[in-house]
């Protein structure tokens, strides 16, 4: 039995924003930390290794420094790491991104019993989309927004935790899970763990080794593969700091409703 | 020398930094003003391998380096003095003594325990009589058959009333002078040893500090430490481990010291400006930071000869004693760019500033670093 997760490197958002030519995010310059639904995914993913003794396996696409990112992984308990990276894949927008990522995942092999953890969205597109489109590329049953998961041999229990309600629902093995931040809290690195990541195993796929496979073709991968494009990435302007005006009596409200009339708002 | 850190250390410092800011700071204050034990807090570090950072896998340890454990004091004490000597007494002062000093079958019997941190480790040498001069040991320890018969008393013992394991010291053979002097591993349990009364201190007040008192202890022969005679030595070797550990504390609370200042004087608005606009403010900064930088450096020279196995009383002492002065000077200046506030426990600079002052008297004041320094350069 294998666990599969699914990360991404997102810009850090306390940092700066740098954004490409084509209007694509520069993730290369930007300060990054792991995505934090994928922290969720990783923590699910390693729980049940702890209960079951399985091997979880990371999967992220992004530039090659994005292994940094694998070993703090494995650093928590990720036994093997794997790095899509190649110059055809970048700019993909959802669509593609999830065709690479599942043709990455059935490379290195689905079997019955295993299970594909992702994080509800990531924070730099929110678009939740890839988990989902990884799943009906593989031709995968999926559960969405899992907020409790529990195995019981071939079948997973999984709550879900919607706007308005929960929605309990049973799905067999091999499938899709997309995990959020009510799941669990992320474990920290272990120290015993740093000083063991890097002697773990990073496998590099490249254009070159996913070529062959049905999902990859020039026109689904990439920048031009991609059927949604950005028109324009910025940075909004920074907001100035709100003023407090203390108090509820009407020699506040008349405070208030002076400052407006001289900004000419009323 | 190269300050580059590897890849590991670097996680290991934002690893710990993480851990810091979300379990250890939040209570850094109740602690401090409970004078609590942080109990959960050392559970927390235990699953996570904080507490036998740099012993093999062996043993029990995580496989790390003295570096990586520099940084996690480093790390622990920018935001809890008290967290950082936890694990600095615990690691430097009982887990390295024997590590470095027991035999196979006392490594396999103690260190599995201590390094997971199922069991917590304190040292003995401090006597009413025998502080500085750790010479004037009067605990004494008679062999009787097969055990020896300890009695007599330790004070200020960092750790004292949690600990299990405890590192202890006593004179087998007074008119040897320092070479009578053994070292032994006391279990909390064995007969005849009692913890006393609890210290009330001006800083690190969540760590317990306390008295051990030995009245007819019976340890077990085999749980001689070294020779009989060697105590004296053992006991200075692992001082010269300890004050890395005790100079990275006085780093850590320098540099949280600053980072806090940093913070208050980039918001408090005075005649109009913030006072990190103010020269006076800037200047501050600067000098702290230098020297807090100039801390790091020693500090850093120190872990890198000690886990090079290269001799290191010169380098830890020289890093105690500047990084200890540094962090009560930077502390204080903290508390004046703060003002009023800074001197109130609404804010976290007071508490750093009296927990920093303990790094210039613990594991050898800085008097006697002067002395260790003196004496390496052959200065008599």
């Amino acid at each position: 039995m294998k666990i599969f997760v699914t990360v991404k490197q997102v810009p850090d958002t306390s940092g700066t924003v740098a954004v490409n030519p084509d209007g694509t995010l520069d993730r290369a310059s930007m300060q990054t930390i792991i995505n934090p639904d994928d922290m969720n995914a990783v923590e699910a993913a390693l729980t049940l290794k702890d209960e079951l003794g399985c091997k979880v396996v990371a999967f992220t696409m992004g530039p090659p420094p994005a292994e940094g990112m694998l070993r703090e992984l494995m650093a928590m308990g990720v036994d093997e790491g794997v790095l899509i990276t190649a110059r055809e894949f970048g700019g993909s927008d959802t669509y593609a991104t999830s065709q690479i990522i599942a043709a990455a995942i059935d490379t290195y092999g689905v079997e019955p019993e295993d299970i594909i953890l992702a994080g509800r969205q990531a924070i730099d597109g929110d678009t939740a989309q890839v988990g989902p489109q990884i799943a009906e590329k593989l031709h995968l049953p999926q559960v969405t927004y899992a907020g409790e998961i529990r195995k019981d041999g071939d079948v997973l229990t999984v709550k879900r935790i919607l706007e308005d309600g929960y929605m309990t629902v049973k799905v067999h093995t091999p499938c899709m899970i997309t995990c959020i931040k009510e799941l669990n809290k992320p474990r920290y690195m272990n120290i015993g763990g740093i000083f063991e990541c890097y002697e773990k195993q990073v496998v590099t796929m490249t254009y070159d080794t996913l070529k062959d496979h049905p999902l990859i073709d020039k026109s689904t991968i990439g920048l031009l593969g991609s059927p949604t494009n950005i028109l324009t990435s910025f940075t909004p302007p920074q907001k100035g700091a709100g003023m407090m005006l203390p108090g509820d009596g009407k020699e506040t409200t008349d405070k208030l409703a002076g400052i407006l009339a001289a900004k000419h708002i009323i | 020398m190269d300050f580059r850190l590897t890849k590991e250390q670097l996680l290991v410092r934002k690893m710990v930094r993480e851990f810091a800011e979300n379990e250890v700071k939040p209570i850094a204050s109740e602690i401090d003003e409970e004078e609590r034990f942080p109990a959960e807090t050392v559970e927390k570090m235990a699953k996570l391998g904080m507490m036998g950072i740099y012993f093999p896998k062996q043993y029990g340890g995580a496989g790390g380096d003295v570096l990586s454990y520099a940084i996690t004091v480093e790390e622990l004490a920018k935001v809890c003095g008290t967290t950082a000597v936890i694990v600095s007494a615990h690691t430097s002062l009982c887990c390295a003594p024997i590590f470095e000093n027991g035999t196979e079958e006392q490594k396999m019997k103690y260190l599995p325990d201590l390094l997971s941190g199922r069991k917590l480790g304190a040292f003995g040498l401090t006597e009413p009589n025998a502080g500085t001069d750790a010479s004037g040991q009067q605990t004494t320890a008679v062999l009787d058959g097969d055990h020896y018969v300890l009695n007599g008393s330790k004070c200020f013992i960092t750790n004292g009333s949690v600990a299990d394991v405890f590192v202890v010291f006593a004179m087998t053979d007074p008119k040897m002078g320092n070479r009578g002097i053994s070292a032994f591993i006391v279990e909390k349990g064995f007969p005849g040893f009692s913890q006393g009364k609890h210290e009330k201190k001006m800083g690190i007040r969540g760590s317990s500090t306390c008295d051990l008192i030995f009245e007819d202890c019976i340890v077990p022969k085999e749980n001689l430490l070294g020779k009989e005679g060697a105590g004296f030595k053992i006991a200075m070797a692992t001082l010269d481990g300890g004050r890395i550990g005790i100079a990275a504390q006085a780093l850590g609370i320098g540099e949280g010291a600053i980072d806090e200042a940093i913070k208050y004087t980039k918001e408090r608005v005075q005649f109009k400006k913030r006072i990190s606009s103010f020269q006076n403010t800037q200047f501050q900064l600067a000098d702290m930071h230098t020297r807090m930088q100039a801390a790091q450096f020693l500090v850093y020279n120190a872990a890198m000869k000690k886990q090079a196995h290269e001799r290191c009383s010169m380098e830890a002492a020289m890093a105690k004693l500047f990084a200890a002065e540094a962090a009560s000077d930077v502390t204080r200046r903290a508390v004046q760019l703060f003002g009023g506030y800074g001197y109130t426990r609404e804010y976290p600079v007071e508490r750093m500033m009296r927990d920093a002052k303990i790094t210039e008297i613990y594991e050898g004041t800085s008097e006697v670093q002067r002395m260790v320094i003196a004496a390496n350069l052959g200065v008599k």
